[in-house]
């Protein structure tokens, strides 16, 4: 089963052509995430999904989908279910920035308060 | 996903929450409680997330029949220029319910179920759809009333709990105020153009006003899931709530079209602060709710065959893409 939006919702080793019931011409198109670059120095930003049936297909449909109103120079178009994602079961312990290392901020340092350009 | 109404039988069958489960629910409600975000592969309790794939796999269904009223009228727009108009706003509806597939597909359910729950009549959509366009003015009025009533049903929705729908919403919001002004610049054309042009424009708002008012939903005492969907901060406000706010909204603007709205009874109430309106007919939303509308059947009729007439495109496009990848294996 595809889930979009760069999160992996629990994972099917069933490709979508290779399901029960499905010829190849008739299996639903694999979901495809897509990334736009809205201007020139900029990085591409997570847009939405889509479903095709390859990647040039993606990036045709990507253009018509999220790109109407010239909101993009760039589009990046990945295979969903080539993504992968932390944990999301580990939410705090794999990201909580373990307590007392305030010295990695600048705010940290006080002393320098008040003197110029530092 | 689907959990069915238990008998006391079955509930006493349940299985006894697992301590996954308990530390599930616990921070699911936290993060309610934070006014904060669920994403997909959090976990959350089954009727959030049913009630969610409910909502938004009929907002995307809305958004689908949608196009059918104004596609209509593409080949009958009175100029090149309202036809490029109306071919980007049909554009746009297409848009929009990609979006919301997408955001309904990230709960589990396929895309292509969720077609077959459209297709099969099993899935509802908007009632306002069932009502047919009758003059190019319906263009105007659609635009007007119906996206701006859709408008405001939508905005709060970007603050919706759920990630993907609230980033969906954000999206279809920003391209929806040029649907409701384009509506608006159709009706004060032909509100300001000859006697019969005018009367055409108030006879499409007479018209297009009860069931815009009704796209809010049940008045608030007859709608219970709303309470559910308020305190799992889906819905931010009531359909009462929205729905007063949109006649305040129209006021002016009916005023600024020379025209009137097909109800004596509206007025501001100084004390509570809120519009009141006449009552609704409410058996008639039920009526077309049920599929007993004006276009209901013609509706599903067309989408069907959409479908199944764009099924060799789909076979063509997954053909051909297997046999480039297999061309490009032996290369």
């Amino acid at each position: 089963m595809a889930t979009s939006d760069q999160t992996a919702m629990g994972t099917s080793d069933k490709t979508p052509a290779t399901e029960i019931g499905h010829t190849p011409e008739k299996a639903p198109w694999p979901l495809w995430e897509v990334f736009v670059r809205s201007s020139r120095g900029l990085s591409h930003v997570h847009a939405g999904s889509l479903h095709a049936p390859d990647a040039e297909m993606a990036v045709r449909n990507a253009r018509d989908l999220y790109t109407r109103r010239n909101e993009g120079v760039s589009l990046w178009v990945v295979p969903a279910s080539s993504i992968v994602a932390s944990d999301p079961d580990a939410k705090g312990e794999f990201f909580e920035s373990p307590k007392g290392k305030d010295y990695r901020h600048a705010t940290y340092y006080k002393k320098s308060e008040g003197v110029k350009h530092l | 996903m689907a959990t069915k109404t238990q008998s006391p039988r079955d509930a006493q069958l349940q299985p006894v929450p697992s301590a996954e489960d308990e530390a599930g629910q616990a921070y699911f409600d936290k993060i309610i409680a934070e006014d904060s975000r669920i994403e997909p592969a959090d976990w959350m309790p089954a009727g959030y997330r049913k009630t969610l794939t409910r909502q938004i796999s009929q907002h995307a269904h809305s958004e689908i029949i949608g196009m059918q009223p104004e596609a209509n009228f593409i080949t009958r727009a009175p100029s090149l220029k309202r036809k490029a108009i109306l071919m980007a706003k049909v554009q746009d509806e297409a848009g929009h319910g990609l979006y919301l597939y997408s955001a309904a597909e990230t709960l589990g359910t396929p895309r292509d179920e969720l077609f077959d729950q459209l297709l099969s009549g099993k899935a509802k959509y908007s009632s306002i759809f069932n009502y047919p366009a009758l003059t190019w003015a319906d263009m105007g009025a659609i635009g007007w009333l119906v996206d701006g009533a859709a408008i405001v049903n939508q905005v709060p929705l970007c603050r919706a709990s759920y990630g993907p729908y609230g980033r969906a919403m954000v999206r279809v919001c920003k391209e929806e105020s040029f649907h409701q002004r384009q509506g608006f610049e159709i009706l004060l054309e032909l509100a300001s153009g000859t006697p019969a042009q005018k009367q055409m424009a108030q006879d499409a708002v007479n018209r297009f006003y009860a069931p815009a008012l009704m796209m809010f939903g049940p008045n608030d005492d007859e709608s219970p899931n709303s309470q559910q969907s308020m305190r799992w901060n889906i819905k931010r406000f009531s359909n009462d709530e929205l729905r007063q706010r949109f006649v305040g909204m129209i006021q002016e603007q009916v005023r600024v079209l020379g025209l009137t709205l097909p109800d004596d009874e509206i007025r501001f109430n100084e004390e509570t602060g809120k519009w009141e309106y006449g009552e609704l007919d409410w058996n008639e939303f039920y009526e077309v709710l049920k599929g007993r509308g004006p276009c209901n059947a013609q509706r599903m009729e067309r989408r069907r065959e959409a479908h199944e007439n764009g099924a060799w495109v789909r076979e063509a496009a997954a053909a051909y893409a297997a046999k480039k990848a297999q061309k490009a294996q032996v290369a």
